[in-house]
């Protein structure tokens, strides 16, 4: 079955949990125990509705204090898809979550109050969504029951956002608006009787809609060699199986190779999943490939079609979004992960801070704080073979760790 | 010929994550409980290093009062398979007095084998263990990371967890930590079911409907075992039909009524269920943060 990962972010006044809820209840996806839990739980804070977010904020710190901290992730399954729904908080000491959580989804919804419009954080959510090259957004004009369910206020509200449309780097994006009231259930997964002037998909039928192809970036095929599968026995006396997971476009038996960084070149042997053999590796399978040469390829390497390389250099510029109470300066040094290879990387310059409520750039700093979002220059120890964010997701990202905590502290999406 | 892209995109994320662990660790083992979703993650290990055998071991935490089918039925999978196989008693360590068995009406050494993990862990200086568990299956186990960082004395801290991007798992440690990992972590009951049924795979008889000895507590079905299950006078045991959606020890399982004879109509039986598969683990009801809590402590 199709697996859609889904990225939303919002506060919980803008209606999320209860989106969420909604989606849940109406795909007869809550069993009666954890309704029950949910009904138990708003009652002993004296709430005469059913507050969602008890099904979703998973930690006595989230429910004391009424917020989200972390991701969370919720999970249900129409007859066409599972849907994974990675749900942030929205505020903007969060950036470091929504960051996380729209870097694994392929589409993302945007909520907006209809009694507020697009707001500052509107601009954030939208920025972030952006920034992460997420195919498919939707914006969700929520709390439509609260404004009479105004086609007036939607298209106000449409247009407003139309207009952070033009300001947005990465203009593919398929932007779809939907009107809706999760709280009475319009247009989320059944259509509304109170809106007769919009004639577009419920949420649900918008998602359940969404082409696989469509929503992945596709790109160049990349497949960075994870571990190499040495069986030494008598069967497999001499088998030597690169396993890995192939990212961006296809690769085939008879596919002309390239071994990065030794540039060997080779030809695509076999193709194994388990115990079957294949013809074509296809996007975002974990394969064993083996080829025709025996020659030394290890963990970290990448096996490439011989016509396509990626770019190999030990510098670069990226776009980070700062996720440590340390901060970023420059002259530091860190443990930079890419796919399945480690590098340390220094960072070179600052080059400037960027807002993300897109009221432009602050070219002052030179130190991230948690939470910023900049574009750095940096150089490393060995050289990568990385292409840029925006023709790989895969390819183009990365992360920094700190090498006293070993904590992950960095993400960054490769600009050239 | 045949092209991958059918694969399940839950397995080809499953196999990454297996295979990680065993390039970026020195000591990694699998947990294995008998369970189906242990038993899950051992077809995709071997999955993700054939045709080499899995290059780590498996280790049971035995509470000593698991059921009779799954420790046959480990023992076979094991014998099968060729695999190592570890296993740790929750007894030694109430002999050894680091641990008190519980006692009164809701006694469960659930609770106990944290005591024997983190010795098993520090005996074989694992660095990784690979665990079974599901974001989907309790509301704290919702927040975990696939690569989930424990500190010298295998707590958790929940609300210090290294962010996760993209596939990037960042499985760094200093000595003394370890690392828990969770490969079916975006799976949910139905996916696990719904793949035991493609792979036609084995799992213990208890799984599907048979009669047994059974009392009512609390609502929920108990299996009747007078060594293990503390049960009051009053309660009455009755042969009933059922059979167990979640396995864990015996005296914090309860049973479901089910006629569901084999994996296609258990499949039917859960799309059609109106209670979570947890509702039936008596180590949750304890309070409202029960899981969060034993997290904290090391429980895997």
């Amino acid at each position: 079955m199709e697996v859609l990962k889904i990225a939303t972010a919002g506060s919980v006044d803008d209606g999320k949990s209860t989106l969420i809820g909604r989606l849940l209840y109406d795909t007869k996806s809550l069993t009666n125990d954890k309704l029950e839990a949910i009904e138990k739980a708003s009652k002993q804070k004296g709430f005469d509705y059913l507050d969602f977010s008890f099904a979703t904020d998973g930690l006595v710190a989230e429910r004391e204090q009424g917020i989200t901290i972390d991701v969370a992730h919720i999970y249900f399954s129409t007859q066409t898809k599972s849907y994974i729904i990675a749900d942030t908080p929205g505020h903007v000491e969060y950036t470091r979550n929504m960051v996380t959580g729209a870097s694994t989804s392929q589409a993302a919804i945007v909520l907006i109050d209809a009694r507020k419009g697009v707001i500052e954080q509107t601009n954030r959510h939208f920025f972030i969504n952006n920034l992460l090259r997420i195919k498919d957004v939707i914006v969700a004009v929520n709390k439509m029951d609260l404004v009479d369910f105004s086609e007036e206020t939607y298209n106000a509200i449409k247009a407003d956002f139309e207009a952070l449309m033009d300001k947005r780097d990465y203009q593919d994006q398929t932007i779809t608006f939907i009107p809706v009231s999760a709280l009475k259930g319009d247009n989320v997964v059944h259509g509304s009787d109170k809106m007769p002037w919009y004639n577009g998909q419920t949420l649900l039928e918008h998602l359940e809609l969404l082409d696989n192809k469509d929503i992945y970036n596709s790109g160049t095929p990349r497949f960075p060699v994870q571990y190499v599968v040495r069986p030494k026995t008598n069967e497999f006396h001499d088998f030597r199986g690169y396993a890995g997971k192939i990212y961006g476009g296809e690769l085939s038996v008879g596919d002309d190779i390239v071994v990065l960084p030794s540039q060997t070149k080779s030809k695509i042997k076999e193709i194994y999943f388990y115990d079957q053999k294949y013809q074509t590796a296809s996007r975002r399978s974990s394969v064993t490939i083996t080829l025709e040469n025996d020659i030394n390829v290890s963990r970290g390497d990448m096996i490439v079609k011989e016509n396509d390389l990626p770019t190999i250099d030990k510098q670069f510029t990226a776009t980070i979004c700062w996720m440590d109470s340390k901060a970023l300066r420059a002259g530091e040094k860190y443990v930079l992960q890419h796919g399945v290879n480690k590098v340390l990387a220094k960072v070179d310059i600052v080059n400037h801070k960027i807002n993300t409520d897109y009221s432009g750039v602050n070219t002052e700093a030179n130190s991230l704080g948690m939470n910023d979002i900049a574009s750095v220059s940096f150089k490393l120890n060995k050289p990568i073979f990385y292409d840029a964010f925006k023709s790989h997701r895969t390819n183009g990202s990365f992360i920094l760790i700190d090498t006293q905590s070993n904590s992950t502290v960095g993400a960054g999406f490769i600009q050239k | 010929m045949k092209n991958t892209s059918q694969i399940n995109p839950l397995e080809n994320e499953a196999i990454y994550i297996i295979r990680e662990v065993a390039a970026q660790f020195e000591k990694p083992v699998l947990l294995f409980s008998g369970g189906k979703d242990s038993i899950t993650l051992v077809r995709l290990a071997q999955k993700a290093f054939y045709p080499a055998k899995i290059p780590f071991p498996l280790m049971h935490i035995d509470t000593g009062h698991n059921f009779p089918e799954t420790i046959a039925f480990r023992d076979a999978l094991v014998e099968e398979l060729g695999l190592d196989l570890i296993v740790r008693h929750v007894q030694e360590s109430i002999n050894q007095g680091k641990v008190k068995e519980e006692s009164g009406k809701y006694a469960s050494r659930n609770a106990l084998q944290t005591t024997t993990l983190l010795d098993a862990i520090e005996e074989f200086k694992f660095d990784a263990c690979i665990g079974g568990a599901r974001r989907d299956e309790e509301k704290a186990r919702a927040k975990e990371r696939i690569f989930s960082v424990r500190d010298d004395f295998g707590q958790w801290d929940e609300k210090n967890q290294r962010p996760e991007l993209f596939d990037l798992l960042n499985g760094q440690i200093d000595l003394g930590q370890n690392v828990r990992v969770f490969p079916i972590s975006n799976w949910t009951e139905l996916d696990v079911w719904s793949y035991i049924e493609k792979e036609e795979m084995e799992i213990p008889s208890i799984y599907f409907s048979h009669t047994r000895s059974t009392f009512i507590r609390d609502g929920l079905i108990w299996s009747t075992n007078d060594d293990v299950v503390y049960r009051e006078a009053d309660e009455v045991i009755e042969d009933r039909i059922v059979r167990f959606r979640t396995v864990g020890d015996m005296s914090c399982t309860a049973a479901v009524l089910s006629h569901a004879v084999d994996i296609a109509t258990v499949v039917q039986e859960i799309r059609d269920s109106s209670i979570s598969e947890r509702g039936a683990r008596i180590d949750d009801k304890r309070s409202e943060a029960a899981m969060e809590k034993r997290k904290q402590q090391g429980y895997f």
